[in-house]
């Protein structure tokens, strides 16, 4: 067994409305980043997993996604990155 | 009739629900910790409001896998009444015990003030004491209690009447100004298909009598004691 650290990007889906991402769009316009057509803001988690391989790790991790992690009725999650711990 | 009221690490309003159906409905409840494995005969469950776990991740999602909640959902699968209110509405969601999900406040500020709320839908086990159309008045106190379904699960809310409170103003009228978090289509209440699970995020509990400014949520639990019977 190795020891991965598995980092997860979770946003609001794309169509609902994340008031948070609107307020940074709008600041951004109004500092004169008139280019940005969207923000979301989500969180990203980093977890330090034991596993036989990288791709086992990612297996575990998005089951955790699936069942915890990442709410399915609002929110996308992606697997950013896999490294060794 | 015996409710059960469930308390989690952080939840806030446990209290306010025991005042409103001991002493102001006058029958029994007894309180339920998220570790009980047993609900202790019960025929009422209460998910009350407040931060479970703090809200971590998202609220309701961690309370979700709490000991009792097997309890909470074989309760609810044996037809029996559940009832959440603001966090336990989340978790009711986070549960899937009920469709959607409640998502940050759309003006992202924490909101708590009165509200009107048009009473609809089919759902007799809550609503019996009301009239349909009824405009109520209620608290709400709430930072994430934007409901949010994809649109064919809004279609089958409203098909098959199970949104049973809509935020509006004094004269029942549905409108933007009236909806204090963005809910999608003005959605403050709603059932399960079978109509025994009832998640709010408006307090009934709160406005149980006139000292406390409204008493507009007694009803939905006179409605439980004439379907569950005293």
């Amino acid at each position: 067994m190795s020891r991965f650290r598995v980092s997860v990007h979770i946003v609001p889906r794309k169509g609902l409305l994340d008031p948070q991402g609107k307020a940074v769009t709008d600041a951004l316009h109004a500092l004169g980043f008139s280019h940005v057509t969207d923000t979301r803001i989500g969180r990203h988690l980093v977890l330090d997993v034991t596993a036989e391989s990288a791709a086992a790790a990612e297996v575990s991790v998005t089951a955790m996604c699936d069942k915890l992690l990442a709410n399915p009725v609002t929110e996308d999650y992606q697997i950013v990155s896999t490294v060794t711990a | 009739m015996k409710f059960g009221i469930v308390t989690f690490p952080g939840s806030n309003c446990d209290v306010d629900a025991m005042h409103a159906v001991t002493d102001q409905l006058g029958q029994t409840a007894v309180s339920l910790w998220h570790r009980d494995h047993d609900t202790q005969g019960c025929d009422v469950l209460i998910l009350p409001g407040g931060f479970s776990y703090g809200d971590a991740l998202r609220a309701g999602a961690i309370a979700r896998f709490s000991p009792i909640m097997q309890e909470v959902l074989a309760h609810a699968e044996r037809g029996a009444p559940v009832i959440g209110i603001c966090n336990g509405f989340q978790i009711l969601c986070e549960s899937h015990l009920l469709p959607g999900a409640l998502m940050r406040n759309a003006g992202l500020k924490f909101v708590c003030d009165w509200v009107h709320l048009r009473v609809e839908g089919a759902a007799p086990a809550f609503l019996s004491a009301y009239q349909s159309g009824q405009v109520l008045r209620m608290p709400v106190a709430h930072g994430e209690g934007r409901f949010a379904a994809d649109d064919d699960t809004l279609d089958a809310l409203e098909g098959n009447g199970q949104v049973v409170f809509r935020y509006c103003d004094a004269a029942g009228r549905i409108t933007p100004e009236s909806n204090p978090n963005g809910a999608l289509r003005g959605i403050a209440g709603i059932t399960n298909a079978a109509g025994n699970v009832l998640g709010m995020m408006p307090h009934p509990e709160r406005a149980v009598e006139a000292l406390l400014g409204s008493t507009d949520g007694l009803p939905l639990f006179e409605s439980l004691l004439a379907r569950v019977g005293a």
